[in-house]
């Protein structure tokens, strides 16, 4: 399965819950299947998404998915020790894991290659990481959801990407939505 | 008067809840005071970028916050300043160690200080600079006008406004 498949099976398990999305092909896509205002979606700022839903769980008690990339983890490593050391039950990180950077043309990334994610993620102190094979994600993602502990998903999936336009939405309004959702 | 507490005494009576830090030597007091504060939740970032996606998240979910770091982090921060917190539009003061100014006594930290205030102008940030310790007193109104414009807002103080460096 490409990205675009996982996130239309897992768009219903999401569709309550607020979504931190990554920049590009990723907020492209669930814009298109399933724009809402729990969604925020990265316009720029690659790397970060993993930050922005981990500071939002921390200030807030509702459960928060962060929608990442394997090439934007690697660009901020950074983020799972602080993740690992202030885990809260309340956030879960999904590592869409198709070993390339999708949204530039499928370059390949070292996670395709020697560098094993979950190891990462598990050497940098993060008690809870499934691996788990693209078609056995939703189950996956329900769970970590339903078990109130802090989970780190590395999805293995193919490279492949769907043709989309970008999003046009301003972002101040994409932002104030979120918030207004948040609050709700 | 005790800056470190004077600081964290004014982050608190604005109901700034939420910092993240990434040491200087310099804040080493600052970061210390915001450690043991109970009305603050401090988390040490690795990188300042990180740290700033954090502050956006914590922001969105109703705290405000604050990045406490080395002016040499703007080098390491413009694409995040630029592209989410200006262009989504949060606030987010920076209390900043202004290495390489009066009294530095290592010559690399001189190489940012002669770009930070230009980056920092370049990019539109409102920027003070407390030399003097009385500086310090702006700090409330600064807080009030970032939570106002939500900018984010730089605070550079320097080696002389901490006292210097004693001995080096
Ligand atoms: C600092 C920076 N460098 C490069 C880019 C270009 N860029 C945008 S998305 C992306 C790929 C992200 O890859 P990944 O996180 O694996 O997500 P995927 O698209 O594969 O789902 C890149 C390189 C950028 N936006 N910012
Ligand atoms: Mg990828």
């Amino acid at each position: 399965m490409i990205r675009s498949e996982i996130l239309k099976e897992i768009a219903p398990i999401l569709n309550p819950h607020l979504v931190v999305c990554n920049i590009g092909l990723p907020s492209q896509e669930l814009h298109m299947i399933d724009d809402n205002e729990r969604n925020f979606y990265m316009l720029g700022t690659m790397g970060l998404s993993s930050s922005i839903g981990f500071g939002l769980a921390l200030a807030q008690d509702k459960p928060v998915i962060s929608i990442d990339g394997d090439g934007s983890v690697l660009t901020n490593l950074g983020t799972l020790p602080t993740i690992a050391n202030n885990a809260t039950g309340n956030f879960t990180l999904l590592i869409i894991d198709n070993g390339s950077y999708g949204s530039t043309g499928d370059q390949p990334t070292y996670a395709g290659m020697k560098t094993n994610l979950t190891n990462v993620a598990r050497a940098c102190g993060c008690e809870n990481v499934v691996e788990v094979q693209d078609k056995d994600l939703g189950t996956v993602l329900q769970a970590a959801i339903d078990s109130e502990e802090m989970t780190i998903i590395v999805c293995k999936c193919d490279s492949g990407n769907i043709k989309l336009p970008v999003i046009t939405m301003d972002p101040v309004v994409i932002r104030h939505r979120f918030m207004e959702a948040v609050k709700g | 008067m005790n800056i470190d507490k004077k600081i964290v005494d004014d982050l608190v009576a604005n109901d700034v809840s939420f910092v993240t830090t990434v040491p200087c030597k310099q804040l080493a007091g600052v970061i210390e005071e915001v450690d043991v504060r109970e009305d603050i939740f401090h988390i040490p970032s690795n990188k300042e970028d990180e740290g700033m996606g954090l502050c956006a998240g914590a922001f969105m979910g109703g705290k405000r916050p604050a990045i406490i770091m080395q002016n040499t982090a703007i080098g390491v921060t413009i694409n995040t300043l630029a592209t989410l917190t200006q262009f989504y539009r949060m606030p987010l003061p920076m209390i900043i160690s202004y290495r390489g100014e009066l009294r530095e006594p290592v010559a690399c930290q001189v190489e940012m200080a002669v770009h930070t205030k230009a980056l920092l102008a370049q990019l539109n940030i409102p920027t003070y600079h407390f030399h003097w310790k009385d500086d310090v007193k702006e700090f409330d109104n600064i807080l009030k006008y970032t939570f106002m414009c939500n900018k984010p807002v730089a605070i550079l103080t320097d080696a002389n406004f901490w006292g210097g460096y004693g001995d080096q």
